[in-house]
């Protein structure tokens, strides 16, 4: 055959791929137009709320000196125990589904399944779980600790699933290799396959957080109550930030639905510092062996 | 030029002098083995002894259980949950599989070399460190590391640069750290499972001499595919066949002898039609 035969004069499948690129930039849109109108419109209601009285006053009935310390301190409080208690119950269970268990045997199956579907269970469920079991049922009252509770709860499946995809994602090749030099199970998990799924494990971690900490429902539920002026404490009455937007929304007053706006961008600035600190995490240990 | 040559010229041009079988010292008494998967008989009632500072090279096609004996002599099928072995490994006099061995003191003393290099994703320091690290062994953990990276023939190469990745280095310095690893717990056996598979000639070849140089101190006991590299390399060799029967198949131990038999004058016409080529 001759080269010329390879100028066949047209060009199969051209369009097709076209297509196929069109659509993904079309799903891409999607995401970021919704997106951008979010953050161009809340900055553009609520910029003018964004000073130093939003981060440093407690609320009131004048908008003009009302801000959100109380709910900022308070968002951040259940970040920090949210951390503490997700991050080594979650590993734990994902290390002990992944290394241990013996995954063709009943209970731990059914353990698996359970794990998949409670990821799936609506946030305002666990309300009602946090305010029947640990409110009342444990006493525990309507406090700060009782929401870091129930918003643990609500993550724990999904650190679970992601510490686990970490987990399994290291090669076995990595630790047929370390048993062959004579290590314990427990040295090869702790030195070798944990290590490896760090990366994997911050980020599922950082952004179920993310997640968390937007998460008004169950937090309502149990009374976060809306007018706090005094700093929260880990076993006081408490208001997050979530809540103070959804309260400030339903204000009549113009003011209060700006001041919600400029709320809602302190929200957003920390989940993106959150997810910055999963990236940042990610790449130092990537690089670091 | 290299002329290539057959597997049993090879095996005819090296002159080897083994040690009388009464001055044999046995490292491995290995008898009546039998490895199942399941309900599934992998390898069948293998018998066969390795000799101490000797290279013992299994042979044989795929899928005749090779791999899987290799991997009993340091308990590694125990990580396989559906892997049951019967018989018996002497190890020096003592059955491995006693129910009060301990699997990981039987590690410390068998190192293995896998199929494809398998270097931990940390500094080459590191990789090396872990097993002294894991054992308890860190004593002048740096001199150990330098020792066992000479010994491996890696040092030179990676002296300057000993907190780099391991992932950076080339597949067959990623093998030479891989057996660098094992000798730095000062193993008295090394289990090779086709350790040079995955590498190309160059790397084969400096994997090769290493084995020779490692001998002198230590027993190698290797899985091939490469019957020139049997030939070249082992004193002793084994060939394993498939065996069909009832539609199953499994392994089985054709022929042990000395290389040089193995390869000129086989016993088993099954021996000879594999390493002439003739196999079907």
């Amino acid at each position: 055959m001759s080269a010329a035969s390879l100028s066949t004069g047209r060009r199969r499948g051209v369009w097709r791929g076209r297509i196929f690129v069109g659509l993904l930039l079309l799903s891409m849109a999607v995401g970021f137009l919704a997106l951008g109108t979010l953050c161009v419109d809340v900055l553009q209601k609520g910029l003018a709320y964004f000073d130093s009285v939003l981060l440093t006053n407690g609320p009131s009935s004048d908008p003009d000196i009302a801000g959100a310390r109380p709910a900022i301190l308070a968002t951040l409080y259940l970040g920090v125990l949210l951390i503490l208690f997700t991050v080594p119950i979650g590993v734990g269970t994902a290390i002990y589904l992944e290394e241990y268990a013996d995954r063709h045997r009943w209970p731990n199956r059914l353990l698996e399944l359970n794990i998949q579907n409670l990821a799936a269970v609506p946030s305002i469920v666990y309300g009602i779980l946090g305010l029947a079991f640990l409110v009342r049922g444990l006493g525990l009252g309507r406090v700060l600790l009782a929401g870091a509770l129930i918003l643990t709860l609500l993550v724990l499946p999904t650190v679970i699933i992601a510490a686990r995809e970490a987990i399994r994602a290291v090669p076995s090749s990595i630790r047929e290799g370390a048993y062959a030099l004579g290590a314990t199970q427990w040295q090869v998990v702790s030195r070798q396959v944990l290590p490896a799924a760090i990366p994997g494990i911050a980020t599922g971690s950082i952004l179920a957080l993310a997640r968390a900490i937007g998460e008004t429902a169950p937090l309502i539920l149990i009374g976060a109550l809306t007018f706090i002026s005094f700093n929260p404490t880990v076993m006081g009455p408490f208001t997050a930030l979530p809540v103070q937007i959804y309260n400030w929304t339903k204000l009549p007053d113009e003011k209060f639905k700006a001041l919600a706006a400029a709320a809602i961008i302190v929200l957003l600035i920390m989940v993106l510092l959150l997810n910055a600190g999963a990236i940042w995490l990610r790449n130092r240990y990537q690089k670091r062996w | 030029m290299t002329i290539i040559e057959s597997p049993v010229q090879v095996a005819q041009q090296r002159e080897r002098e083994l040690p009388p079988p009464e001055q044999r010292e046995v490292v491995f008494d290995v008898s009546g083995l039998t490895v199942r998967y399941g309900d599934n008989p992998a390898l069948k009632d293998v018998s066969l002894e390795v000799y101490r500072n000797f290279v013992t090279a299994f042979i044989g096609p795929s899928g005749c259980g090779k791999s899987t004996f290799i991997r009993c002599f340091n308990r590694m099928n125990d990580l396989i949950p559906s892997a049951a072995v019967e018989g018996t490994i002497l190890y020096h006099g003592e059955d491995l599989y006693a129910p009060a061995v301990d699997a990981v003191e039987v590690r410390k003393r068998i190192g293995m070399v896998f199929q494809k290099p398998n270097p931990f994703p940390k500094s080459i320091h590191a990789n090396v460190a872990f097993g002294p690290r894991v054992l308890g062994m860190t004593d002048d953990l740096d001199g150990r590391v330098e020792r066992a990276l000479q010994q491996a023939a890696l040092w030179d190469e990676v002296k300057d640069r000993l907190d780099e990745s391991a992932l950076s280095l080339s597949g067959g310095q990623q093998q030479r750290l891989c057996i660098a690893r094992c000798l730095a717990v000062e193993p008295d056996v090394l289990l090779m499972d086709e350790p040079a598979s995955a590498l190309d000639p160059i790397s084969t070849t400096r994997i090769e001499d290493l084995m020779h140089e490692l001998k002198r101190e230590y027993t190698i006991v290797i899985v091939t595919h490469n019957m020139q590299q049997a030939a070249r390399i082992a004193d002793m060799t084994a060939f394993f066949s498939v065996q069909i029967e009832d539609g199953r198949r499994s392994g089985i131990l054709v022929e042990y002898d000395a290389t040089p038999t193995i390869f000129t004058k086989p016993a088993d016409k099954r021996t000879e039609d594999y390493v002439t080529g003739r196999f079907g």
